[in-house]
């Protein structure tokens, strides 16, 4: 920098920005042709959902000959007399239900495991983690045998009951990870200002675990509104189906006749999810990156 | 679902108990000792009561409940009896059971690799200092939060069936082998490109990592005249490690559990001759349509054990392969 005259400098920097913009364009480059391929299947069903059935399956191009809303009015009609909204609907009941089963009951739960003392509480904690890498499959046979011993089969009841017992491990795991950040000086003020532990949990802990409940709200409601399994096992009357359930049914048995209906109806399941993702994605990507969710 | 430990902020485990005990030394006198760690006790015990009934009956006691029964030759209706390791050696001269674990296999063993290399990759890039890094970040993580749905997995028959979007595609090359759903040499395919698409969950986990490398490392680097190749192998690789290792632990687990997307694709007979026939898909259809429960209870338990033995070979290496920083005695 010292011996160089101003002209050689002028060009010098002028050359940098050059190669600056090249290397900018390059790097867009690179990312738009992995945002082609990452998008094209939702690309892909959005305008299969206005083909016309015959066009769907023989002309290969995304870009439909004619278009026609016939295969939304198809999915609206739903299956067997029963209307889509009647799905939506149900897909809705259990996602609310697992939201508020999860953040009832794994707040309680963390804040036992994550603040309090008592004998066995290491064990718990072990056993927390440990559920996370277990396979679930090992466990669905016995639950299954339980809940028909219950009587509850064939009802909502075993797809959300785990929720209110605080039995995700994840987010158990979650919200003690976040108690640990909030400092504990908080708590023992509140001791010493006379407040017993329920009183420390409602009026300090709760509205500081706030992110976290945001979090795990959001991907619990999404995991919900996906879960397959779950209905598969338990729910066995059209009139109870999720979604999910309602579009494997579908699949089997009319998409034959009906493909852009089931197109339609596919891309209508997908909207609750994207656009609560298009409106949660800052506090979902952060909750990732600090707490290792996967998806 | 998934679920995992941290690695941005790993937890002192013991941390916790350490700062509780301390506090409770400041806190007073021996007398008040005592009246308050009953008041935890109580508490700890009240505030645990859902989740202890719910381990007991739901958890806990139905993974003891499947052990027993995979020593019986249990069905939901004609009942059963003990018949000791008759299932295990029944389920090795099964010629599913290869072919479940053949399949299965061979998803974990691609899906994983390729799908972490292109999570980093893509990671690497989103880390540079650019404008759009924001709107490349949630496009690219949007289809982990749906491919496990049962809509993507239809889109995702559709793309690949004979004269599909794939079919199409690959003809340009020549290639003349039809979609991959009708083809047992390749339908694998579908469900690792399916894993590959959800690249952006661990990619957001890679960001994370990538920002706490300290600048200073490349910076000396490049200075000692260190390529580009050589500061990503000897910078970036090692001061990643424990968010690689967390990353390839968590999605080999969740590989050994596919379920829905297989399901949709495969059926329960795992179609075409059985090349999509994962084992979680054999599991159900041994419980819940052959209602062979004892015997489909041995399966569940062997994929426990097998995903425990990985975790463990995991774990083992992970001792010499995992550098943390800050930590000398490695």
């Amino acid at each position: 920098m010292t011996a160089a005259t101003d002209a050689p400098r002028v060009v010098a920097r002028r050359r940098r920005t050059g190669a600056e913009r090249a290397k900018s364009v390059a790097w867009h480059l690179a990312l738009l042709a992995v945002l082609v391929v990452v998008l094209y299947p939702a690309f892909w069903v959005l305008t299969a959902s206005v083909k016309e059935n015959s066009d769907i399956l023989t002309n290969l191009s995304p870009i439909p000959t004619s278009i026609t809303w016939e295969n939304f009015a198809s999915a609206f009609d739903g299956m067997a007399g029963v209307p889509l909204w009647r799905f939506f609907w149900n897909s809705f009941v259990i996602a609310a239900l697992s939201v508020v089963g999860i953040v009832a009951s794994c707040s309680i739960t963390a804040y036992a495991l994550g603040r309090l003392e008592f004998p066995g509480r290491k064990a718990m904690f072990a056993v927390v983690i440990a559920t996370l890498l277990l396979p679930g499959q090992v466990m669905l046979i016995p639950q299954y045998l339980i809940f028909s011993e219950m009587d509850v089969v064939n009802t909502i009841f075993p797809l959300v009951i785990g929720k209110f017992l605080g039995l995700d491990a994840f987010f158990v795991f979650m919200y003690v990870q976040f108690l640990r950040g909030i400092p504990r000086e908080l708590d023992q003020a509140a001791t010493i200002d006379g407040a017993g532990h329920v009183r420390i949990f409602f009026s300090i802990i709760l509205p500081l675990l706030r992110p976290a409940i945001v979090t795990s709200s959001i991907f619990t409601f999404i995991w919900s509104w996906n879960d397959f399994m779950g209905p598969l096992i338990y729910l066995h009357e059209i009139e109870k189906f999720p979604l999910p359930r309602l579009l494997q049914s579908y699949n089997n048995t009319e998409a034959v006749s009906n493909y852009g209906g089931m197109m339609a109806m596919t891309l209508l399941s997908l909207v609750p999810v994207v656009l609560f993702f298009l409106v949660f994605q800052k506090f979902l990507i952060k909750g990732i990156a600090t707490s290792g969710v996967k998806g | 679902m998934s679920a995992s430990p941290s690695t941005a902020a790993p937890p002192a485990a013991d941390e916790a108990g350490a700062t509780a005990a301390k506090d409770q030394r400041k806190r007073g006198t021996a007398k008040r000792r005592p009246v308050s760690r009953r008041g935890e006790l109580l508490t700890g015990y009240t505030f645990m009561i859902p989740w202890i009934i719910g381990s007991l009956v739901f958890t806990v006691g139905p993974m003891l409940w499947s052990l027993w029964l995979s020593f019986t030759d249990y069905h939901l209706i004609l009942g059963g009896d003990f018949i000791g390791f008759d299932n295990y050696t029944a389920m090795f001269a099964d010629p599913m059971f290869g072919r479940a674990v053949k399949v299965t296999l061979v998803y974990v063993l691609l899906a994983v690799p390729f799908k972490l290399v292109a999570s980093l990759a893509v990671a690497m890039l989103l880390t540079q200092k650019r404008r759009g890094i924001g709107f490349y970040r949630a496009a690219f993580y949007m289809p982990s939060l749906i491919a496990m749905s049962v809509g993507i997995a239809i889109v995702w028959k559709a793309l690949f069936a004979k004269g599909g979007p794939q079919d199409q595609f690959m003809s340009w090359f020549g290639w003349e082998g039809g979609g991959f759903i009708g083809n047992p040499d390749v339908s694998i395919l579908m469900l690792v490109l399916l894993s590959v698409w959800t690249f952006g969950a661990p990619m957001v986990i890679f960001m994370a990592g990538l920002l706490q490398v300290p600048g200073e490392l490349y910076e000396a680097a490049e200075v000692d005249g260190a390529g580009r190749w050589h500061r990503f192998v000897h910078i970036t690789i090692p001061m990643l490690s424990p968010v690689i290792f967390f990353n390839v632990l968590m999605e080999t687990v969740h590989a050994f559990q596919l379920f829905g997307p297989a399901f949709i694709i495969g059926g329960t007979a795992g179609g075409p001759a059985w090349s999509t026939l994962f084992y979680t898909v054999r599991i159900y259809a041994l419980a819940f349509v052959d209602l062979r429960m004892g015997y489909a209870s041995a399966w569940a338990w062997m994929l426990v054990l097998a995903v425990g033995v990985v975790t463990l070979i995991m774990f083992r290496a992970a001792k010499n392969l995992v550098y943390y920083a800050g930590e000398d005695n490695r």
